[in-house]
């Protein structure tokens, strides 16, 4: 093991842990990807570049990523609020609302989109009152974001809840003892604290949100170059049998969400050591 | 541990198929729609089946999209027979994998298509924005639904009957304009034909759907007669659902015969007729004359004679490239 | 425990305004509303939107039993696994400092941005005819995708990362002075884990599981490639409820889904359950003394 650098620590089962953790991460995950990214490469360079260099592919990459951060970023925000409702007030019905952050996760994602679909259509339940004000949600970019923001809340929520619950009244109150006001003792004592739990969640909503497919179809309109998702033109490749234009458009998704989720997760690390947290 | 869930996945899939593989059965992929219909054959096959050779026979079933089902087929789903909406899916069969005889479509009567359906228009009642034909279509104010075509077969039916009906009209150049200000007016691409139907009827969005013939059937027994009006079109294309035997797998399994039979009796009167109740036009004149009340006369062009093939359409027209995505490049 | 003990010992000087209070939880409910009410009163909507019988009858169904039984022996194989892999994977990252430990946790994210149509394909592409252990597979006569194995697959797949990043960001908040406290005093690794650990760990483990298991009963797209389809074989219950909807049978679809947000429903009643119990077990316990000693130390 000394090959990761290993800090001396008394801690057993680091092999053990690690071990177990590279075999099987290896097995589920490196090998099918690494078949993934072979299978692409049967492309040649040249047949690569021009499969995933083209307007559409490009349009709809912007279109995937940036639905994603903007959906993302509305989780952490939101996310964080109803998991510091959720561990630090009471109010009737509590229980039931915790319950249910968990069931976009549940729900076939395909059930969510025609849901969300039928709720945004201008003839939909929110849709109706829209409409007027001139806010087109359904078959627009801005649904795509409903859709993702949807699936991904219960990252944000359930990464943040245990880290809230754990932290201890008394730090606050040796806080609120030394004179700090509740913004004051909100910024410099429990937000960094949670700040870590609260990267996570973001990371993972935006990883989940970028490869969404299902609730994404059913209200995106999916008209070419305005609210075309990458994976559909995944599908569109797979229909015309072409496996390896289809693996080569996969692997752009996924080395950019790996370059994307690798900074993330560096930040978290480094921010994690500045504030002596890990 | 990994001995021990590897033991129980497979005492799992024993329990799980246990029951099924009791006697001898053939697999049915087929496309999403025809549920329905294999629904109603099926028992009907298994009844003509025993009193033929007094042996049972089980029939299981696969539904999903079609070029998706071809897939798994060639990618090792055990198919013994293969029934989709479109002739490129069978000849992928033969092309990956040989999985078919390359001339599998001379080996059934009829292009080994036992029913046909065709691309008709379903309006809003009352028909408001009075279409009548094609060239309504591409009205200024007329919202059209259509699902998208570089991944339905709905879509793609549909786009080819657009292009083949302005193509006999006014030539190529005509065709392609014709195609493109229609596209103009769609306002959703949907990801399916279903999806496509709930966009129209439940969302209320748009003056037409295009869609097939036995689908409208499908439309009206879930939402109700009186909510549409369907218009038939002067000409439209001649949608063919190819059928074929899968030689590998029925090779291996041995069971050719009942596979051959059971694709046989689609074309014998009993099948044919389940057929045409299922909105589906029969190829037996006797039983299309029977149920002619629910087919109208229409006139229709096949793909093979106005695209050459079925692999030339889609070079052409839904190819990445192709004539399809070059009208939305324009834009 | 520590959840018992945030709010009974609460006090004006750790809390906020009255004020605040009300205004935060009203926007919390108000998004939650929006967002995750009101869709699954809708889908809930539908179901029932031409009467119980009709709703039952759906669900009564053998292509739907068998469908069910499907998904919940998936989630039953899946999730332990992915259990197993999440306490591991947690206790090497979080307890540990490491070269390439940013890296590490990447990949363990990476199956959550990998399209699930294309989490399918890539075992398509390992295990089908046309695959690269295709030919092997048939002629050992091995069953992978379309069959049982590859469902499972695909759904370990796409639920990999949950419980070990759940635990993740727990974990490091936590610090591992128990643990390390409890190796001094002469217990041995598994104990340390079994008896310290294991407890200050098992809310954060808890949702994991939750989270796993809920997608992995969930999930269309990957299953969706590897399934095959075939009825009352290989139909999970979102696959079923495609087909469904594609058949113009709305009301099943519906009814469908509604049942897999009510196994979620489930399950997290079992955790309320759970989490009842332990705080009656726990009142008047010394852990939350323990827990305090523990943040002085770490402070």
């Amino acid at each position: 093991m000394n090959l990761f650098n290993k800090k001396h620590s008394v801690l057993p089962g680091f092999g053990l842990g690690l071990g177990y953790t590279l075999f099987w991460l290896c097995l589920i995950v490196l090998l099918p990807l690494l078949a993934l990214v072979l299978k692409s490469s049967e492309l040649g360079w040249q047949g690569f570049w021009e499969t995933v260099s083209t307007d559409r592919v490009i349009a709809s990459l912007k279109l995937s990523f940036g639905a994603s951060l903007v959906a993302a970023l509305i989780n952490a925000l939101f996310g964080f609020l109803v998991a510091w409702v959720l561990v630090r007030y009471s109010f009737p019905g509590k229980r039931f609302v915790d319950a249910l952050v968990d069931l976009p996760f549940a729900l076939p994602t395909a059930v969510a989109g025609i849901a969300l679909t039928t709720l945004y259509a201008p003839n939909g339940w929110f849709g109706q009152y829209l409409e007027p004000l001139g806010i087109k949600v359904a078959f627009t970019p801005i649904g795509i974001m409903v859709a993702l923001t949807f699936i991904g809340l219960p990252f944000v929520v359930r990464t943040v809840q245990p880290v809230l619950q754990d932290l201890e009244a008394e730090l606050e109150e040796a806080a609120t003892c030394l004179g700090a006001n509740r913004w004051q003792i909100f910024q410099r004592v429990i937000f960094p604290a949670t700040l870590p739990a609260l990267l996570t969640g973001f990371t993972l909503a935006l990883a989940r949100a970028t490869g969404e497919f299902g609730s994404v179809i059913f209200i995106a309109g999916n008209i070419p170059m305005v609210s075309e998702i990458t994976p559909l033109l995944i599908i569109g490749k797979l229909e015309q049998y072409d496996y390896l234009g289809a693996t080569a458009i996969a692997v752009v998704m996924l080395m950019i969400s790996f370059v994307m989720l690798l900074l993330i997760n560096g930040i978290q690390w480094w921010a994690g050591r500045r504030h002596g947290i890990r | 541990m990994k001995a021990f869930i590897s033991k129980t996945v497979l005492a799992l899939s024993l329990a799980l198929s246990g029951t099924a593989f009791a006697n001898t059965s053939i697999l049915n992929v087929s496309y999403d729609v025809m549920r329905d219909f294999y629904k109603d054959l099926n028992p009907a096959f298994q009844k003509s089946y025993k009193a033929q050779t007094g042996q049972d026979i089980a029939v299981q079933q696969s539904h999903g999209g079609s070029s998706k089902q071809a897939m798994s087929v060639v990618s090792g789903l055990e198919a013994d027979v293969i029934t989709m909406n479109q002739a490129p899916d069978i000849d992928l069969l033969a092309e990956r994998g040989a999985l078919v005889p390359k001339n599998w479509q001379q080996r059934l009567p009829d292009n080994a298509a036992p029913f046909t359906s065709t691309m008709i228009f379903l309006v809003r009642k009352g028909n408001p924005k009075q279409i009548k034909d094609w060239n309504d279509l591409t009205k200024q104010g007329v919202a059209v639904i259509i699902p998208n075509p570089k991944i339905t077969g709905n879509g793609r039916y549909t786009y080819l009957a657009a292009w083949g009906q302005a193509q006999k009209a006014g030539g190529e150049a005509k065709a392609r304009q014709y195609v493109e200000s229609l596209f103009k007016n769609v306002p959703v691409l949907d990801a399916g034909g279903r999806a496509a139907t709930t966009t129209f009827m439940q969302r209320n969005i748009g003056d037409v759907l295009v869609t097939f013939e036995n689908e409208a059937e499908m439309v009206a027994r879930e939402f109700g007669r009186g909510s549409f009006d369907v218009i038939y079109p002067a000409v439209s294309i001649l949608a063919e659902s190819p059928v074929s035997v899968v030689d590998k797998v029925v090779d291996k399994k041995g069971t050719r015969k009942v596979a051959e039979d059971y694709l046989k009796f689609l074309w014998s009167p009993e099948g044919q007729e389940i057929a045409a109740q299922n909105y589906l036009r029969p190829r037996n004149a006797q039983v299309l004359a029977k149920y002619s009340k629910q087919f109208p006369a229409i006139k229709t062009f096949t793909v093979e004679e106005t695209f050459g093939s079925w692999k030339k359409a889609m070079d052409t027209h839904f190819k990445d490239g192709g004539v399809f995505d070059q009208i939305y490049a324009k834009r | 425990m520590a959840l018992a003990t945030n709010q009974t010992e609460r006090t004006a000087a750790t809390t906020e305004s009255v004020v605040v209070r009300y205004v935060l939880t009203g926007f919390a409910l108000v998004f939650l509303t929006l967002f995750l009410f009101v869709p699954l009163v809708s889908v809930f909507w539908e179901a029932l939107a031409k009467g119980w019988d009709l709703y039952l009858a759906a669900l009564t169904d053998p292509e739907a039993v068998n469908a069910i039984k499907l998904t919940l022996i998936t989630a039953l194989i899946a999730v332990p696994l992915n259990l197993v892999f999440g306490v591991a994977a947690a206790w090497a990252i979080a307890r540990f400092e490491f070269r390439g430990k940013a890296l590490l946790t990447t990949l363990i994210d990476l199956p959550f941005s990998i399209s699930p149509v294309v989490a399918g394909l890539i075992y398509v592409l390992l295990f089908g005819a046309q695959g690269w252990l295709g030919p092997w597979l048939a002629e050992h006569d091995i069953k992978i995708i379309f069959a049982i194995p590859g469902i499972v697959l695909a759904t370990v797949f796409v639920t990999f990362p949950f419980v070990a990043r759940e635990l993740i960001p727990l974990m490091q908040a936590q610090g591992a002075d128990e643990e390390q406290a409890a190796l001094v005093l002469g217990a041995s690794g598994w104990q340390t884990f079994w008896r310290v650990t294991l407890p200050n760990i098992k809310w954060g483990l808890l949702y994991g599981v939750i989270l796993c298991n809920a997608r992995a009963m969930g999930e269309f797209g990957a299953v969706s490639v590897v399934s095959g389809h075939i009825r009352g074989q290989t139909n999970t219950v979102p696959l079923h409820v495609e087909i469904l909807y594609n058949e113009y049978n709305f009301i099943g679809a519906f009814a469908c889904a509604s049942l897999l947000a009510g196994l979620a429903l489930v399950t997290l009643a079992l955790k309320t359950f759970v989490e009842w119990r332990a705080t009656q077990q726990h009142k008047g316990d010394a852990v939350p003394l323990e827990a305090r000693a523990r943040l002085a130390s770490a402070h």
